[in-house]
């Protein structure tokens, strides 16, 4: 069993109310952070800790908050974002449907440290019931002298809000959260200037995912060197993946980074193997955006070393041979499964949530899809394998924010590990139809179900 | 003008404008629009967008460019219970085209459409953060996962049964 610092108390009955958290020590960090330390003694646990951003990008969340504009008399805010969106990602959902109240405390020591005195929530419109779950647990806390005015009798005030977005994945995106927030489309913003000067309201804003704030409990609680101790390398602390396709068991689950990747797919305290006695096809180890591996560079990198759970070794290889640990959202794909196909959900996906700002994602993320269907449809060329080559070239790094990066590269990787299943449905285009390319030469070389 | 708000939505209204701070009240428009299509039957006319405009005292074009932006308002009418269906990645590989094209069998419509009763319409719709519980669909509020043929002929049904006794 590896280390749990988030959902340690996740099982135990009616932890979602405040009464039961509080039994079980909740709310003790946040007393002891807003009593006994400074702001600046916070901020600094939080750099120590070495806590990277859970939402995807990995920045160090402590040097996030050290950025934060403080000019006088203009109020700060601090915002969570709870716009889960990313396919394969719903570790959020849980945190907030079962732990609400850390996410709370974590919110509150959060507020307390970055001055924002009115913070909000923002989540995705679609996760309703948690949205209701979060306010009652707010009123909860309001009721018990942990928000409202004058918290703990330090002078601090804190509201938190909950703010149901409207399904649009672009709002993950912390510029376009933060129009959103003011009511408008989910545009993102051209940086500089960056949140932490001008955010939202032009007010100096943080905005961070929703387990990076609930690993702030932990990190005051037992100290950001302490926290730091556990993991590896510059990957410290726990993360929360959310696995999920052709495994036997689906689910979130936290990890301490030093678990190899073959392990949490087979060990029965994780995913428990792949589903119905098939092979291994291929992973996306970090949400839908990321590179897809197939299950010979999985499980080992390009060196032949074994691969972890952290942010180093799965990037191990570059985008060569490597992927990334993104939002965590990992989707197993078994021999079954057609890599044409999958890519094409995804392309579909992405022209869908393309904000339509920028005309190489825009336009690009429709061609992507156009050529795909008509590959997985039995009517490509093979050139049409290199025209999508060359779209998703010109995609990439030529847009305002990483959605066009995040369209591109789903693309890239099928291509670069699967260009002959590609090539397979393009000159099989009757067989193409009614049969699957299979596993030829991607199955995982370590376990063969017999 | 047939749309307006109860008291009860009023008192809703004053409460999701006042998270935010004096003259910032645009900020409510996404939860105000929820709220107005919920309180409408399900879907936003225009004539609701320019009562909302109204209410936050923005202009009507403001009101639009949201509404037609965010994947869940509807902009036409929809039936009393819509089916979701999420058909991305991770839900595709856990077999949510068979579950999609059960659900058109069942109900005898196309996505997009809804049964010439106005009970049901069919959506497709991109991830909506279920994949562990794939595959899954969204209905009003709530979520129904790990679907199955049988999963989605009870859930027909239960709506069917809702329907009868509220008439």
């Amino acid at each position: 069993m590896g280390v749990k610092l988030l959902l340690e108390k996740a099982n135990v009955p009616g932890i979602r109310s405040y009464d039961v958290y509080r039994r079980e020590g909740g709310y003790t960090t946040a007393e002891k952070a807003l009593k006994e330390m400074s702001i600046e003694a916070i901020v600094e646990e939080v750099k120590k800790s070495g806590l990277r951003g859970r939402g995807g990008a990995g920045f160090p969340a402590g040097m996030k908050w050290s950025f934060i504009a403080k000019p006088e008399g203009l109020p700060r805010h601090l915002v969570c974002n709870a716009d889960e969106s990313e396919p394969g990602t719903f570790k959020d959902r849980y945190l907030m449907e079962f732990l609400p109240h850390l996410l709370i405390e974590g919110l509150l020591i959060s507020s307390f440290a970055l001055g924002s005195n009115d913070t909000y929530i923002y989540i995705r419109g679609e996760y309703a019931w948690v949205a209701t779950i979060l306010e009652e647990a707010i009123a909860e806390a309001t009721k018990n002298g942990f928000l409202g005015k004058n918290i703990l009798g330090t002078g601090f005030d804190c509201r938190i809000h909950v703010h149901r977005g409207a399904g649009a994945y672009i709002c993950g995106e912390e510029t376009a959260l933060i129009e959103s927030l003011e009511g408008k489309r989910g545009n993102p913003r051209i940086k500089p200037p960056f949140p932490a000067i001008q955010g939202v309201w032009m007010r100096p804003t943080v905005v961070n995912n929703v387990e990076t704030l609930a690993a702030i409990v932990p990190i005051i609680k037992m100290g950001g060197e302490e926290y730091a101790k556990i993991g590896v390398g510059r990957s410290t602390g726990t993360k929360l993946i959310s696995a999920c396709g052709n495994i036997n068991k689906p689910g979130v689950y936290e990890i301490d980074m030093t678990i190899s990747v073959e392990d949490f797919i087979y060990s029965d305290e994780y995913c428990g193997g792949i589903a119905n006695g098939k092979k291994l096809k291929a992973c996306i180890p970090g949400g839908s955006s990321v590179p897809i591996l197939p299950a010979n560079l999985l499980l080992k990198t390009a060196k032949g070393e074994t691969r972890y759970m952290n942010y180093e070794s799965l990037s191990d290889g570059g985008f060569a041979t490597g992927s990334m640990m993104g939002s965590g959202g990992f989707i197993v794909l078994d021999e079954d499964q057609c890599i044409v196909k999958n890519t094409l959900t995804l392309a579909r996906f992405y022209r869908h949530e393309s904000c339509g700002q920028c005309s190489p994602c825009r336009e690009g993320t429709g061609w992507m899809e156009k050529i795909i269907q008509k590959i997985e449809l039995g009517k490509g060329e093979i050139s049409d394998i290199d025209l999508l080559w060359d779209i998703q070239r010109k995609i990439e790094g030529n847009t305002i924010c990483p959605l066009g990066d995040a369209a591109a590269w789903p693309v890239a990787a099928a291509i670069r590990h699967f260009r002959d299943e590609f090539e397979w449905h393009i000159t099989n285009r009757e067989l193409s139809q009614t049969s699957n390319f299979g596993l030829q030469h991607y199955a995982d070389p370590i376990h063969v179900p017999a | 003008m047939s749309l307006q708000f109860n008291n009860e939505q009023m008192t809703e209204l004053k409460r999701l404008v006042s998270r935010y701070p004096e003259g910032k009240q645009k900020s409510a428009l996404l939860p105000v629009l929820h709220l107005a299509q919920d309180s409408f039957g399900g879907w936003l006319p225009t004539e609701a967008m320019d009562y909302v405009a109204g209410l936050l005292s923005i202009e009507p074009i403001e009101v639009y460019e949201v509404a037609t932006f965010y994947s869940m308002y509807n902009l036409k009418p929809v039936g009393k219970f819509v089916f979701e269906v999420c058909q991305t990645g991770p839900c595709m590989i856990s077999g949510s085209d068979n579950i999609i094209a059960y659900i058109q069998k069942q109900l005898g419509i196309q996505p997009g459409e809804t049964t010439k009763d106005g009970v049901f319409t069919l959506k497709l719709v991109e991830c909506l953060g279920a994949c562990g519980y794939a595959p899954m669909m969204q209905v009003g509020k709530v979520y129904r996962e790990h679907l199955t043929k049988e999963k989605v002929d009870a859930i027909i049904a239960e709506y069917r049964m809702q329907v009868i006794a509220q008439n």
